[in-house]
């Protein structure tokens, strides 16, 4: 890594923030079979008022129960997990497509670049949101698909990005030079353009993964993503919105880890930008 | 002007028709047999055959497409599966409503967003501009049914101000309509509003660097003079991208918007559709809302020559 680059990014106290919470995030996502204090699906008897009410935070339920009596911290942590795989699959696999796209169009223009760019358009027209529901409710929703369909209308940003750089950098000399000394397509693209084109996939991998998190839990909000009983951040809301004069933190709660879970990422990913780039502050 | 706007509408022509394909293709190739769905339950092989026979399932796809290309030429967007309405009445119907929701949000979004943008500008590096940048981050960040969940919360449970959700007709009752679309335009502008913040912000400094802004400063000028015609002109033509880019955004967040708040409109007929197995409404809603997104880029790009004069089609 650049230092120069490393010391700009840890000069950067907001960026630092945000790294530190998506590592908690993450953290709390790989270890939640042992940091829920409770089974996040068991309904439990004492998780109800006598009126069949939801309990508020708390004593032996610390942020409360939902409507069946679930433990919601339990909830939200497995939520977490949720929300980090959908998220990593689906932004992972966003960037990868939009790589190839980009680069590829970039680096071989001619009809398959433009083709391939002319496609990226007719995305760009589609609003992800409602193609991604369209989607998910044609295919049957599970965490796979749901991230699958997050990728599928995500990756269109990644790509004009990065057609933009293949292009300027396609024409570099040393690209020139290599092509002289006889390199080959392959060996062009992953050893002389690849490296250049890394820093930006790294800031899109964490920009987009605030879309994907607010994507996924648009979804589950709206019932088309991750299906009950896996607990999602976005279900929970789904769930609980009708009770919310009654039991409001069933929606702060996740709520404000969806907020904060987003906000995060966007940090990091300013913050990567901001280090990469030093003109743009 | 009238030719560029008829080029950039042919030039756009190749796009629909992939746009069309895609959207055909979307019902069509994934799995899942029309006739099967509509049939529901009661499905017998027999049926499913003289179904998929009626529907024209049956027919190669180049032809199946053509048939429903040429059907949409006529404003004929099918029927909806569910009560076999007409689907292009429905959509007619539903368009005015978000299209009033959108405008609000967009409203509320320009008035939050530039005046932000150019005041964190000006203070570079001072608390009003770490202040608007974290608002706006934060904003974009929010996931907007949670923080239309809280307005209504705050506003309509807590102070009483404001009914928590409905809709009606500006031509019925002006006034209520007003108030009832206040809390959802702002929870749909809300993103965009810090989207259009960061980007007046970069931008408005981008611009107050270059040297005709020194120039006019040095001539004297007023600062509200220099910063709003010098600087904010120029510094508009991005901007103004940036919301022709979002525009799909709005869209799609105004299906979350109109669930939240119960507003029958264009986001709550694909939900209900989604929920109703319905394709073809689903099918229409899409193509409608890439159309719409279409369109408004076209009208973007007739923009930056408003702003700009140097930018001239001809």
């Amino acid at each position: 890594m650049n230092p120069r680059f490393r010391q700009r990014f840890l000069r950067n106290r907001a960026g630092l923030f945000g790294l530190g919470v998506v590592l908690l995030i993450l953290g709390m996502a790989l270890l939640a079979p042992w940091l829920a204090p409770k089974d996040p699906s068991q309904q439990f008897f004492d998780g109800l008022t006598l009126e069949g009410k939801p309990l508020p935070p708390g004593g032996q339920f610390l942020l409360g129960t939902d409507t069946l009596g679930r433990d919601l911290l339990s909830r939200l942590i497995w939520g977490a997990r949720a929300s980090m795989l959908v998220g990593l699959v689906a932004n992972g696999a966003a960037v990868l497509i939009g790589m190839l796209v980009g680069a590829s169009a970039g680096y071989f223009g001619g009809w398959i670049g433009g083709l391939l760019m002319r496609f990226t358009d007719v995305m760009m027209a589609f609003p992800a949101l409602l193609l991604a529901i369209a989607l998910a409710a044609i295919l049957k929703p599970s965490l796979w698909i749901v991230a699958l369909v997050i990728a599928l209308v995500n990756w269109v940003q990644v790509a004009r990005v990065i057609y933009a750089q293949t292009l300027t950098l396609a024409q570099k000399e040393y690209v020139e030079a290599a092509r002289a000394l006889g390199a080959g397509n392959r060996r062009i693209l992953l050893r002389h353009l690849l490296p250049h084109l890394f820093p930006t996939l790294v800031v899109y991998g964490s920009l987009g993964l605030s879309t994907t998190v607010l994507l996924e839990a648009a979804l589950s909000f709206l019932g088309v993503g991750v299906q009950p009983p896996t607990p999602s951040w976005g279900g929970i809301i789904n769930e609980s919105q009708s009770y919310f004069t009654d039991a409001p933190w069933l929606v702060a709660f996740p709520g404000l880890a969806i907020l904060v879970t987003s906000l995060a990422f966007n940090l990091l990913g300013d913050a990567l930008r901001e280090a990469l780039d030093p003109t743009l502050r | 002007m009238t030719l560029f706007v008829l080029r950039r509408l042919i030039g756009g022509l190749p796009t629909l028709v992939l746009v069309t394909l895609l959207v055909f293709a979307l019902t069509r190739v994934l799995p899942g047999d029309p006739a099967l769905l509509l049939l529901g339950e009661e499905a017998t092989p027999e049926l499913v055959a003289k179904l998929r026979d009626e529907l024209g399932l049956n027919r190669p796809l180049y032809v199946q497409y053509a048939s429903w290309a040429a059907s949409l030429l006529h404003g004929d967007f099918g029927r909806s599966l569910r009560d076999h309405a007409p689907v292009g009445p429905i959509l007619w119907q539903k368009l005015p409503t978000t299209l009033e929701l959108s405008f609000f949000a967009l409203l509320i979004a320009l008035l939050l967003g530039i005046p932000a943008g150019v005041v964190a500008a000006l203070r570079r590096g001072s608390a009003a501009d770490a202040g608007v940048t974290v608002v706006a981050l934060s904003g974009i960040s929010v996931p907007n049914f949670f923080l239309g969940i809280l307005l209504v919360y705050l506003f309509s449970i807590r102070l009483g101000w404001i009914p928590p959700s409905g809709y009606v007709e500006p031509w019925v009752d002006l006034r209520k309509n007003l108030l009832l679309m206040l809390l959802p335009a702002f929870t749909l502008g809300t993103a965009l509003a810090g989207a259009i913040a960061r980007f007046t912000r970069n931008s408005m400094l981008e611009v107050l660097s270059q040297d005709y802004v020194r120039t006019a400063r040095a001539k004297g000028l007023a600062g509200p003079v220099v910063v709003y015609k010098h600087a904010l002109r120029n510094a508009a033509i991005p901007v103004v991208t940036v919301i022709g880019l979002q525009l799909g955004g709005l869209l799609g967040g105004a299906v979350i918007t109109e669930q939240v708040f119960s507003i029958p409109g264009f986001g709550r007929l694909v939900v209900d559709s989604v929920f109703n197995r319905d394709f073809p409404v689903l099918q229409a809603v899409v193509l409608f809302s890439a159309l719409a997104v279409f369109l408004v880029n076209v009208l973007v790009d007739l923009l930056y020559a408003a702003i700009d004069p140097r930018i001239r089609y001809g």
